[in-house]
């Protein structure tokens, strides 16, 4: 009697929930996106205007996503930056960007997947689509933009690496180099930067691994070569010059709830009705748009409340704020 | 030797008078330069806010400077200066308190009040500029002979003044301390300076004494 096999399914082959859930409800705003897109596009009109400063990214995939939303202007995105490995104030980041070497550049990604390793920048820039997306980037500071970044959505790098079931978040660790970036001679922050996110949040369609903004590579001061970007989550979440990624299976501890705990959390979702102890989370004050511009409302989840309000039901979100 | 006496001994130049007066304005002249020009940044709200702040607390600590520098250095002809520091330091400070209310909060009260509520920084920043009004105020040579000696007891707000606006910085700073940190720094310095001139009035008996401007 010949017995039947059920092959065994590796744990890394198995889709977490949250993320297959995910993919439905994706593919269905997806479909009516692209559906709006197609309403909306006009033949000759480029979305997003080429600032010229910087290598263009090759063969750009325009998406839906943001293309109602005005971009802000690039000289005022790529001057007012927090990236404190290049400096302290808004300005230093910009000044010292030339101190950033951003080649070679290789993402290692390691802890608790089948296939640990590590990636070139030049192979996430032509092994995978490049795609176009406008999102709205909210600081905890309270300042705000809307930002035409381009990359790779991050799940589909972190597949690559197969990462098992015990892989229940992901730590995102930043460049060191302390020699050459003058931010990082000073213990102003405890280096490298390290950043998380919940595999749920790391998998989640909208989370792009970027490789460039405005059509071009990723100026210095804006985290080149690759960073992260959560759009629901304030800025510090989507950590700069990225150079490992590990699978964990511990909630890792962050650079900024080390520093401060009472005033930072892991989570850091865009939240108007949860203050910063310092400043009120209510209204945000769009960069660039000059000395008399009043502040506009904060939105739950910064706008992005539709696609990712279920990842976190039944949570307090004034506790893990 | 009192106040009074010792203005009037010595008057600088009238040109004096005016080149100290360009040099506070310098500050806001070219803020004013910048912004018409468009040169405060993308987010001109908090470049206007930062600088203002940052001259007040500067001209408050060149206030507060005066005596000590003159006593370790004789020169009497600082004195005269000092009214004009304070008056300078004031206007950046109200400028700075109107930048926030206005520019920055959009006049929503409700927003400026909770603010003031919630946050130890604003409490301890709007406190500081409330200390300064009756100081302005009373900084004219009448309101100094009319107050006689309640005068300078009235004006020992100033160090009070110096305290909240040094913390004001302290507790609003993210993540860098240093600069704040400095401020403190000389703020401690001027403040120890008058340490002796304290412990004197101290031990000296209650009651009419020989005023010591240098206190």
């Amino acid at each position: 009697m010949q017995r039947i096999r059920i092959p065994s399914v590796p744990s890394s082959e198995i889709t977490p929930r949250p993320v297959w859930e995910d993919r439905r409800r994706f593919l269905r705003a997806a479909a009516g996106g692209a559906a709006a897109a197609l309403l909306l596009a006009r033949p000759g009109q480029a979305a997003v205007s080429r600032p010229g400063r910087l290598a263009p990214i090759a063969d750009l995939q325009e998406t839906a996503h943001g293309k109602d939303l005005k971009p802000t202007d690039y000289d005022d995105f790529t001057s007012y930056n927090n990236f404190v490995e290049l400096g302290v104030s808004k300005e230093a980041p910009a000044n010292n960007a030339h101190l950033l070497r951003t080649r070679p550049w290789t993402l290692k990604v390691e802890g608790e997947c089948e296939a640990p390793g590590e990636i070139g920048i030049e192979d996430i820039l032509t092994q995978f689509s490049q795609e176009e997306r406008i999102y709205r980037l909210r600081c905890v500071e309270t300042w705000a933009a809307v930002v035409p970044w381009v990359g790779v959505p991050l799940s589909l790098v972190l597949a690559r690496f197969k990462p098992t079931s015990k892989a229940k978040f992901v730590e995102l660790e930043s460049i060191s180099d302390p020699d050459r970036l003058p931010g990082q001679r000073r213990p102003v922050l405890p280096w490298p930067y390290v950043e998380g996110l919940r595999i749920d949040e790391a998998m989640h369609p909208l989370t792009l691994l970027a490789t460039g903004c405005y059509g071009e590579v990723l100026p210095g001061q804006n985290g080149a070569p690759l960073r992260l970007v959560v759009p629901w989550k304030y800025g510090f979440k989507s950590a700069k010059s990225i150079v490992r990624i590990r699978f964990v299976e511990e909630m890792p501890e962050t650079t900024w709830v080390r520093l401060q705990p009472d005033e930072y959390g892991f989570y850091a979702n865009v939240n108007p009705t949860v203050d910063h102890p310092r400043w009120s989370q209510a209204r945000e004050r769009p960069i660039g748009e000059g000395l008399f511009a009043r502040r506009r409302q904060t939105q739950m989840f910064n706008g992005y409340a539709e696609q990712v309000a279920d990842l976190y039901r039944g949570m307090d979100l004034s506790r893990h704020y | 030797m009192r106040p009074i006496a010792a203005l009037r001994r010595w008057q600088p130049p009238r040109a004096a008078k005016a080149i100290a007066l360009a040099l506070a304005c310098a500050p806001f002249a070219l803020l004013a330069i910048d912004a018409a020009t468009d040169r405060l940044g993308a987010n001109p709200v908090e470049a206007v806010l930062h600088r203002t702040g940052d001259w007040a607390l500067r001209l408050l600590l060149a206030t507060l400077a005066v005596s000590p520098l003159r006593r370790w250095t004789g020169w009497q002809w600082l004195l005269p200066f000092r009214r004009l520091l304070g008056l300078a330091a004031f206007a950046y400070a109200l400028l700075h308190g109107l930048i926030y209310v206005v520019l920055d909060r959009g006049l929503l009260w409700d927003d400026v009040v909770a603010d003031v509520l919630e946050r130890p920084y604003v409490a301890v920043g709007l406190t500081a500029l409330a200390l300064m009004v009756p100081l302005a105020v009373t900084s004219t040579r009448t309101m100094m002979r009319r107050l006689g000696r309640q005068w300078q007891r009235l004006h020992r707000l100033v160090y009070a003044v110096g305290v909240f606006a040094v913390l004001h910085f302290l507790w609003s700073s993210k993540l860098d301390r240093l600069e704040p940190l400095v401020y403190a720094g000389v703020l401690a310095l001027l403040l120890l300076s008058r340490a002796p001139a304290v412990l004197r009035a101290w031990g000296r008996v209650a009651g009419p004494g020989p005023c010591d401007t240098r206190s």
